[in-house]
């Protein structure tokens, strides 16, 4: 007779001395481990719940303008510093870390139509309602120094939007007519126009750093090459668009945010169908950032509120909004993408975090374990009810969640209302347009 | 036996020489695979071990996974590669797992398609699947750290395991071991019910005449020991051992581990046998009333009260795969209950006579009932409900237990006889009994103890912990069921236990069905969809053909590329019911013809 008896030493399996950690041998044998799958579901469920328990994105907001707050700015080179303008003409400079007001500039009489930094980080520069042009020193003046602009250019018109270029000495600025500068002249290098409308904004593309877009009041958007004297291609679209974005990881895709409550990505090689159609907001859509990853946007509105998008998504994943937040003129998104600064009517710049239920500060790796096992949890039971449930579930004031309501009524009846009509017509006379080629009325090489 | 060359030490290979030309280094294991014979000798006809040229019996069914991961894909990958040093890796790719823990972990089913999706919506899932098998075939890799091997017992040339006596058994093992075995003479309060904790570290049992006991069986340290001065007809413990539930013989009582009365529920009433479900913290109870009642023990709600309609209930079991629960009647038949279903999930008719005792495997892949007429069958509870073998008893058993690597055990009057498989994951073979032993007095309860190789007997005179040397499964897993865990570390678990409570809506008879496509429900979606929007989204648009250079797209033209696609699609499309067809017929003609047909066929009634 030949026995073996499982016989186990308790000195394997229990630790030495109370200092030590316990010990916990493993087997992963699955009948050790039985239900994994509805395991992992309430796992996944309970992950979805913490994490709307623990969405608390507001963090500061930072007062002290003494008008709406109209354009918004990144430093290039430190994240803490923000720069802002208002609808006064005063420009500030904040210290995020501090949350605190740095420097303030009587920049303008009238508005501030728009700010940007120069690619080193060194200085900025203003377009006001003045018709002027200002560079202006990051730092500020010294010791019984006055505060004045390094260069001031006085235009023939009123200046809405500026943008720097990314590598060169060149900036764009749009009004009647799309302008390139050099910096160290006081005239413009060029003048791009097509129709004869107002611009309201120009941005350079981040990439290709010789394209730039820029939109005007007759609703279209407009391709340019810096290198060119003439404008590459326009789309014309149902309503005038506010501003637009391009992607910093994909150099030919923009986003452009619309008076119809929507905003459209396009691929600026195809220009007729826009890639998506981003619709979640229930007022005009007045600006739009990307995220430094490229892989979501954030917008803000005139329906008090800013919405989170991904690039690939037709509705939005987040949506911020607090009581006394008014219309939301500019949005930014950091570049450490972690945070999105926003600058309202009521006067003051509102610091989010782009990732609602984040949590802030050194995580031990226990916690970051803990944290990808969940998001991994919460990636693979996305599509059940209850998680989809709970994940989508947020707050909205009562003014948007009507608006929303009253929306989809009219989209219901508007869809119903084609449906019938193709019901009763002829065959293929009435056709079925997709919700992206809806919104697009030409495209002009 | 060869030795693997050392990676540091071997002589570069000669130029000319052909990669071909050098032996393929081989892994330990490898050898033992190819050739059985070169095992150590004590393969013999019962061995518990998991053989490497195990075989299904023919009548088995299938395994679910057929699939062998790593099959030629990675024998390809496996050639030496050079490098520019021409020092050679000995044993290149990634390193190669048994087949057996590699099926063992396999999760996925490769033989079943995908449903019908659309590309990015298919690679997700295909990505999703690979990774799912990577990490299983990590895990069986991981199998080799495993730190303790699995009993076992061995008769001489020709001796018949069978007849080896317990004290022999005691003589021949260990100190620790043979302490193992003990026997507790309760004549008093007989016959004994007795339940084991999840650890296995502690027992309860329940005399029939009220008395109710908990002790650490491992240390002999009583923990409670009452009279409740009734009737005790079952005991089980929750889901740690701070908790028990007794089945008295008016309601159903929960005790705590000094025995101290925390609750009577008055809602389960007459209560004839228990069972806890762990993992979905419900207490399933049957009872003379015919009612089985789910006790949620961590808020103490009834979730629901089932009627089974077939009179009294006094045999139940639970399946620990999927936590359904199994109702034995006296009409013969078993039921297989889920507590959000009201209607059984199965009947399967089982026995002549009525049934006296069910048991279900670990794996959820067997169960094994006797009846009344003396019959000891299992059956597969794969798909078919098929019996797979039946034997015939003398007295008939009227107990039964699955130990953890699938030994089952059978009470038949006072003696208790074990059958062992070949391994674990296969039927027990009902042939010879692989252990038998004669108590005291008539058997009232069996369980086998989790984690320890015991056989824990309940009978009229008392209580015996039998030695069943292969029963248990050596390794535990250190987060579920911890035999040596500390008080800190109960708690710990006891937190986490609670917060993945899975709901009872969830028991059904395949728990994995959760992680699948509900094809259904996204069909009858779309359908839905279609109908509110008045077209098909997501419908191929018709071949409009584009129009071309100055002077090649005339009207004529046109036509003709749209007519060209279209004859294109239709013959494809023709293709494709053809081959189908042709498969079809391959598939009839390839089917067994079996005897050849006789003139007589015309006879055979078909029913």
């Amino acid at each position: 007779m030949k026995v073996k008896m499982l016989s186990r030493n308790p000195d394997n399996y229990v630790r030495e001395t109370k200092l030590d950690i316990q010990r916990v041998p493993r087997n992963y044998d699955p009948t050790l481990h039985p239900f994994e799958v509805p395991r992992e579901y309430v796992r996944a469920l309970n992950a979805t719940k913490l994490e709307r328990v623990f969405a608390k994105p507001f963090l500061a907001s930072l007062d002290g303008h003494r008008d709406g707050v109209n354009c918004l700015a990144k430093h290039p080179k430190s994240l803490a510093t923000v720069l802002s303008g208002a609808c006064d003409g005063e420009v500030k400079i904040w210290n995020l870390t501090e949350r605190k007001c740095i420097r303030t500039i009587q920049a303008h009489e009238g508005f501030v139509r728009g700010i940007c930094t120069r690619f080193c980080g060194t200085s900025f520069f203003t377009v006001g309602d003045d018709k002027t042009v200002k560079q202006w020193k990051m730092n500020g003046p010294g010791y019984g120094e006055e505060e004045e602009p390094l260069h001031t250019i006085l235009g023939k018109t009123v200046y809405t939007g500026i943008d720097h270029h990314w590598k060169d000495p060149a900036f764009a600025t749009c009004g009647q007519q799309v302008d390139i500068w050099d910096e160290q002249r006081t005239s413009p290098v060029s003048s791009m126009n097509w129709g004869f409308d107002s611009i309201s904004s120009v941005k350079f593309n981040p990439i290709e750093t010789f394209l730039l877009g820029s939109c005007a009041s007759d609703r279209n958007i407009v391709l340019y090459d810096m290198r060119q004297a003439t404008p590459l291609k326009k789309v014309i679209l149902d309503m005038r668009t506010n501003t637009i974005c391009w992607n910093p990881m994909e150099a030919f895709i923009f986003t452009a945010a619309n008076e119809d409550y929507n905003l459209y990505t396009f691929d600026m090689r195809a220009l007729d169908a826009p890639v998506m159609v981003h619709m979640d907001h229930v007022s005009a859509v007045l600006d739009v950032d990307y995220s430094p990853t490229g892989k979501e946007f954030v917008s803000a509105s005139f329906d008090k509120s800013i919405r989170i998008f991904p690039v690939d998504k037709s509705q939005s994943r987040e949506v911020y909004h607090t009581k006394r937040m008014q219309h939301v003129i500019c949005v930014k998104w950091t570049s450490d993408s972690k945070y999105i600064m926003c600058g309202s009517d009521e006067m003051n710049i509102r610091l989010w975090k782009a990732n609602a239920s984040e949590k802030l500060g050194v995580l031990t790796s226990r916690e970051k374990s803990a944290n990808d096992y969940n998001q991994k949890l919460k990636e693979k039971f996305q599509h059940h009810p209850h998680v989809k449930r709970i994940a989508r579930h947020r707050h909205l004031p009562k003014s948007i969640y009507s608006q929303i309501q009253e929306q989809r009524i009219m989209k219901e009846a508007r869809r119903r209302k084609e449906m019938n009509r193709r019901k009763h017509s002829k065959p293929g006379s009435v056709p079925i347009v997709s919700e992206r080629k809806k919104h697009v009325v030409a495209v002009v090489k | 036996m060869e030795t693997a060359p050392k990676p540091g030490g071997s002589v570069p290979p000669k130029k000319g020489r052909l990669p071909a030309m050098r032996k393929k280094p081989r892994r330990y294991w490898e050898e033992e695979a190819t050739s059985p014979a070169a095992g150590p000798p004590r393969k013999k006809t019962r061995t518990l071990e998991p053989g490497p040229t195990r075989r299904k019996s023919a009548n088995g069914p299938k395994p679910r996974n057929q699939r062998k991961p790593g099959g030629r894909k990675a024998a390809q990958r496996r050639k030496p590669e050079q490098t520019l040093s021409g020092a050679q890796d000995p044993f290149p790719g990634p390193a190669p797992a048994r087949v057996d823990a590699a099926r063992k972990f396999c999760r996925i089913d490769r033989s079943e398609k995908l449903p019908r999706a659309k590309r990015k919506t298919r690679s997700k899932l295909e990505a999703a699947e690979a990774q799912e098998e990577e990490a299983s075939a990590r895990a069986a890799r991981s199998e080799l750290l495993l730190a303790e091997e699995p009993g076992f017992l061995e008769g001489e040339d020709g001796e018949d395991t069978a007849k080896i006596l317990q004290t022999d058994i005691v003589e021949a093992v260990d100190i620790a071991s043979a302490a193992k075995h003990f026997d507790l003479n309760l004549r008093q309060f007989g016959p004994y019910r007795l339940n084991y904790s999840r650890t296995g570290r502690h027992l309860a049992l329940g005399g029939h005449r009220g008395h109710v006991a908990a002790l650490d069986w491992v240390t002999k340290k009583l923990m409670c020991e009452i009279n409740v001065m009734e009737a005790v007809r079952d005991i089980q413990f929750l889901h740690s051992e701070a908790l028990f539930a007794v089945a008295q013989n008016r309601w159903l009582y929960i005790y705590d581990n000094q025995g101290i009365e925390l609750h009577c529920i008055r809602r389960c009433d007459r209560v004839t046998q228990l069972e806890f479900l762990p993992f979905h913290f419900l207490l399933a109870t049957a009872s003379e009333t015919g009612f089985l009642t789910y006790l949620d023990v961590s808020v103490g709600k009834i979730v629901t009260a089932l009627n089974a309609r077939a009179g009294r209930l006094s045999v139940m079991a639970q399946n620990p795969y999927n936590a359904v629960i199994h109702l034995g009647h006296s009409n013969g038949t078993v039921s297989l209950w889920s507590p959000a279903m009201k209607e059984p999930l199965a009947k399967i008719l089982c026995h002549r006579g009525g049934v006296r005792a069910v048991a279900v495997d670990s794996t959820g892949t067997y169960m094994a009932t006797s009846g009344l007429d003396h019959q000891l069958k299992i059956f597969d509870l794969r798909g078919t409900f098929q019996p797979l073998s039946a034997r015939t008893l003398p007295q008939g058993a009227g107990h039964l237990a699955f130990s953890q690597r699938g030994l089952l055990a059978a009470g038949v009057g006072d003696v208790v006889n074990i059958w062992a498989g070949q391994g674990k994951a296969s039927p027990p073979s009902l042939e010879q009994p692989y252990l038998t032993h004669r108590l005291s007095g008539h058997v009232h309860g069996l369980q086998f103890c989790p984690f320890e190789d015991v056989l824990g007997v309940g009978h009229s005179g008392g209580i015996t912990s039998m030695l069943v040397p292969g029963a248990a499964e050596p390794n535990f897993d250190g987060l579920e069921n911890n035999p040596y865990r500390s008080r800190k570390q109960r708690q710990e678990w006891e937190v986490k236990a609670l917060l993945e409570k899975v709901p009872a809506e969830l028991i059904c008879l395949d728990p994995r069905a959760l992680a699948q496509v509900d094809v259904v429900t996204l069909e009858q979606q779309k359908k839905e969809r279609i109908e509110r929007l008045g077209y098909d989204p997501d419908a191929k648009a018709a071949f409009q053909p584009k129009p071309k250079q100055k002077g090649r797209s005339s009207t004529a033209s046109l036509v003709k590329r749209k007519k060209k696609v279209m004859d294109q699609e239709h013959r494809d499309k023709v293709r494709q019911s053809l081959e189908q067809k042709q498969q079809q017929q391959k598939q009839e003609k390839a089917k067994p013809t079996g005897v050849r047909p006789s003139a007589l066929d015309r006879f055979i009634q078909v029913y």
